[in-house]
């Protein structure tokens, strides 16, 4: 320490070339002209590779037809539209199984990281063997485990297993009603807006009184009762407008209801129960990092263990989680991408197919890096603003 | 900033790989020793490793007829087993020499994509095969509306399938792989109650599945897949060398020269013999293409004519029993035909 204060003292008054600042600048400046120079030499040699292959470059194949099908679309799609509608459809499809792949896994994760710290031994055991069995399998093993689990299990179509309202399970995925609106049945929408609008605005009255009388109020009953209640009675009211459409038996599958279909489902699974194994150690260290004596002053308090966890630790244990869950949730929505293991139409799947299709290798990972990029950037803005939320606030 | 900073990187790395390869091909053949091949991941008489690890199959075949015209030596070829999806981009990058991996040759990959296809090595046509078994009763492609179809991606196959259930108005439900051993595995698991691609390749397949006897494939062949290997574009050369060595796969069973006669033709009194075979005086026709003017022999010695290289691996001396239909020579009603060497 002593010796870095005296040379920050005594700036050395040599001669030009052994000025820090001047040999820091020169330094940088020839880290930058080398970088451009690299850049541009690989830019151009590509350039010229391709020019001298006669290969087709540009992004103008994107409005080309595709010709192939898509297995899941979320949005219209035919083997009329166009490539660049086949990769968006892809990208809607890692969304989707990111999207609820994060949901899933952050709910088990969370189960598992507080069970890990249960005082019942079972219960603890359990966890652990869970955690450590997950964590330490590649996923697309797990992914793998799932698909062919799934595919040998159950039985073909014909032999459909038999589920309650009206739903079916068998090799090519698990299909249930898909429900019809009728008339009238946007009253049902608005009922149920309007249900969560009062359910908000009761919270935040019970709140305020309780900050200044101190009395409770039972916020989440009221609000079960007003978020299910109100749309019921719409529904009632419009004279109960929806129909369902079940699956039926058909030549060679069930038709009609709304099917799920084995690859996004073991994706799905696979994704969830890995990454929660990673979650819960993480929720496990937050829960570990608050010190003791806040549990034992909430306690004293007079706080039920219930209360202790919900309102003095887990708050706490926040700031300590959301950092490496942020890398969780970027690690899952990227290995959605072992999805083409597996067949499902996800963006590396569908990407892959028009890359081959039009032979435009590089505009096509190219598009593959940008859209992962963005999303994971995406993913931690989000995560970042939820952070900054979270954070300590000073008074 | 940082999208596009990485973005040229991921550019760099092709860059740098394409940057491998150079437009003469026979002397980095020559110099490594060896032909790079690249063949399919395992479709039977086309492309496979037999047991102890050897590729058979025409294509397979094929790489050794040009090894032995380039080396005199049918074994100095190496081979890089690929997907649908890699092999394009496999050759362009200068990693294989020849792609000769069950690829039908289409305008767009003859135009597009830096390559060039050399010939037709297998007139191929896209069919169905079902589990007569599962589904009793169905004996027609037409039949398949509601169906879910096993599909590799970023085939012709996947294009003409979407193409054919649209053209009849009947629904389909696409299961794709990457992968041929996925799509074959997801097939006989149950996933799909149909698989689709060439006809030539459905026997081949059958023979893997579990029980093969249960399995029919429909009699509808729904598209041209005329399969054939290809060589890099801007290497004519090259090109000739490949191209050449097919022509003259096909003058050798025209000629009646096989592996077993092929030294006693060389004594032959027919001047075309004996022409083809390079033994007329002062001939330039093997120098002139780049190779020994032994040339035809040493693919004959290699791998046989095309007919004993058909037979052996696809026709009748192997398990797929595929009769030679158009793959006949023209002189017997088929479409194999070759320009004259001379």
């Amino acid at each position: 320490m002593a010796s870095q204060e005296i040379l920050r003292e005594e700036p050395s008054r040599g001669s030009f070339i052994n000025d820090p600042k001047v040999r820091g600048i020169f330094f940088q400046a020839v880290v930058v002209i080398v970088l451009v120079a690299l850049v541009w030499w690989i830019v151009q040699n590509t350039i010229d590779n391709l020019t001298r292959l006669r290969i087709a470059s540009g992004f103008g194949f994107l409005r080309g037809r595709a010709g192939f099908d898509i297995s899941d679309s979320a949005i219209a799609y035919s083997s009329d539209s166009t490539y660049g509608r086949a990769i968006v459809v892809g990208f809607i499809n890692t969304l989707i199984v990111a999207g609820a792949g994060i949901i899933t896994a952050t709910i088990i994760g969370f189960i598992l990281g507080i069970g890990r710290l249960s005082h019942n031994w079972l219960i603890r055991k359990i966890c652990m063997v869970y955690v450590e069995v997950f964590r330490n399998i590649p996923p697309l093993l797990v992914i793998f485990f799932w698909y062919s689990g799934v595919l040998s299990v159950l039985p073909p179509p014909r032999e459909s297993i038999n589920l309650p309202f009206g739903s079916f399970l068998n090799q090519r995925g698990f299909y249930f009603l898909r429900p019809i609106w009728g008339e009238g049945s946007w009253l049902i929408l608005v009922a149920l807006l309007l249900g969560i609008a009062m359910a908000w605005f009761v919270a935040r009255k019970a709140r305020q009184r309780q900050m200044a009388t101190g009395q409770q109020f039972p916020v989440f009953w009221t609000s079960a009762a007003l978020i299910t209640g109100l749309p019921l009675l719409a529904y009632a009211l419009s004279g109960f407008p929806l129909s369902f459409d079940y699956p039926k038996q058909s030549t060679f599958n069930l038709t009609g209801g709304f099917q799920v279909k084995p690859e996004f489902l073991s994706l799905y699974l696979a994704l969830s129960f890995y990454t929660a194994a990673f979650i819960a150690e993480i929720v496990r260290a937050g829960i570990m990092g608050v010190s003791k004596g806040q549990t034992e002053a909430a306690g004293a308090l007079g706080l039920r263990p219930g209360s202790i966890l919900r309102l003095v630790v887990i708050p706490q244990a926040m700031r300590i989680v959301i950092p490496p869950l942020t890398s969780q949730y970027l690690n899952l929505t990227k290995n959605s991408s072992l999805a083409i293991a597996i067949g499902y139409p996800d963006l590396t799947a569908t990407t892959g197919t028009v890359l081959n299709q039009t032979g435009q290798a590089i505009e096509c990972v190219l598009i593959m890096m940008v859209v992962y990029l963005a999303l994971s950037l995406l993913t931690s803005a989000i995560m970042n603003v939820v952070n900054a939320r979270m954070a300590l606030v000073e008074r | 900033m940082k999208h596009i900073a990485i973005g040229i990187l991921g550019a760099a790395a092709l860059g740098l790989v394409a940057s491998a390869a150079s437009a003469a091909t026979l002397d980095d053949v020559k110099a490594k020793g060896f032909i790079q091949c690249g063949v399919s991941t395992g479709l039977a008489g086309f492309s496979a490793p037999d047991d102890k690890g050897d590729w058979q199959g025409i294509d397979a075949d094929f790489c050794r007829a040009v090894a032995a015209a380039v080396f005199g030596d049918g074994t100095k070829v190496k081979f890089t087993p690929l997907s649908a999806k890699e092999r394009f981009t496999a050759l362009q990058s200068g990693e294989i020499d020849i792609l000769s991996r069950n690829t039908t040759w289409t305008i767009n990959r003859d135009t597009a994509l830096g390559l060039n296809f050399v010939g037709v090595t297998y007139y191929d046509g896209q069919g169905f095969m079902i589990n007569a078994k599962k589904l009793p009763g169905v004996n027609s492609a037409l039949q398949l509306s509601g169906a879910a179809v096993c599909v590799q991606s970023g085939t012709t196959t996947e294009l003409n399938l979407a193409d054919y259930f649209k053209s009849n108005k009947m629904e389909y439900n696409p299961v794709v792989f990457e992968k041929l051993e996925e799509v074959n595995a997801a097939y006989d698991a149950g996933r799909c109650d149909v698989y689709t691609t060439d006809q030539s390749g459905l026997y081949g397949i059958r023979l893997t599945l579990g029980a093969p006897a249960d399995h029919v494939v429909l009699p509808e062949i729904i598209s041209k897949e005329p399969l054939g290997p290809a060589v890099r574009q801007g290497d004519d050369q090259w090109y000739h060398i490949v191209k050449w060595t097919y022509f003259a796969l096909l003058q050798a069973e025209e000629l009646g020269i096989t592996k077993a006669n092929v030294e006693e033709m060389k004594a032959s009194d027919n001047p075309e013999i004996k022409r083809v075979l390079g033994q007329e005086a002062d001939t330039k026709i093997g120098t002139d293409l780049g190779v020994s003017n032994d040339w035809v022999v040493n693919i004959v010695k290699a791998v046989g004519n095309y007919g004993e290289m058909f037979e052996r691996n696809v026709g009748s001396g192997s398990p797929l029993k595929i009769a030679r239909g158009i793959n006949a020579l023209w002189t017997k009603g088929g479409l194999q035909y070759a320009p004259p060497i001379r």
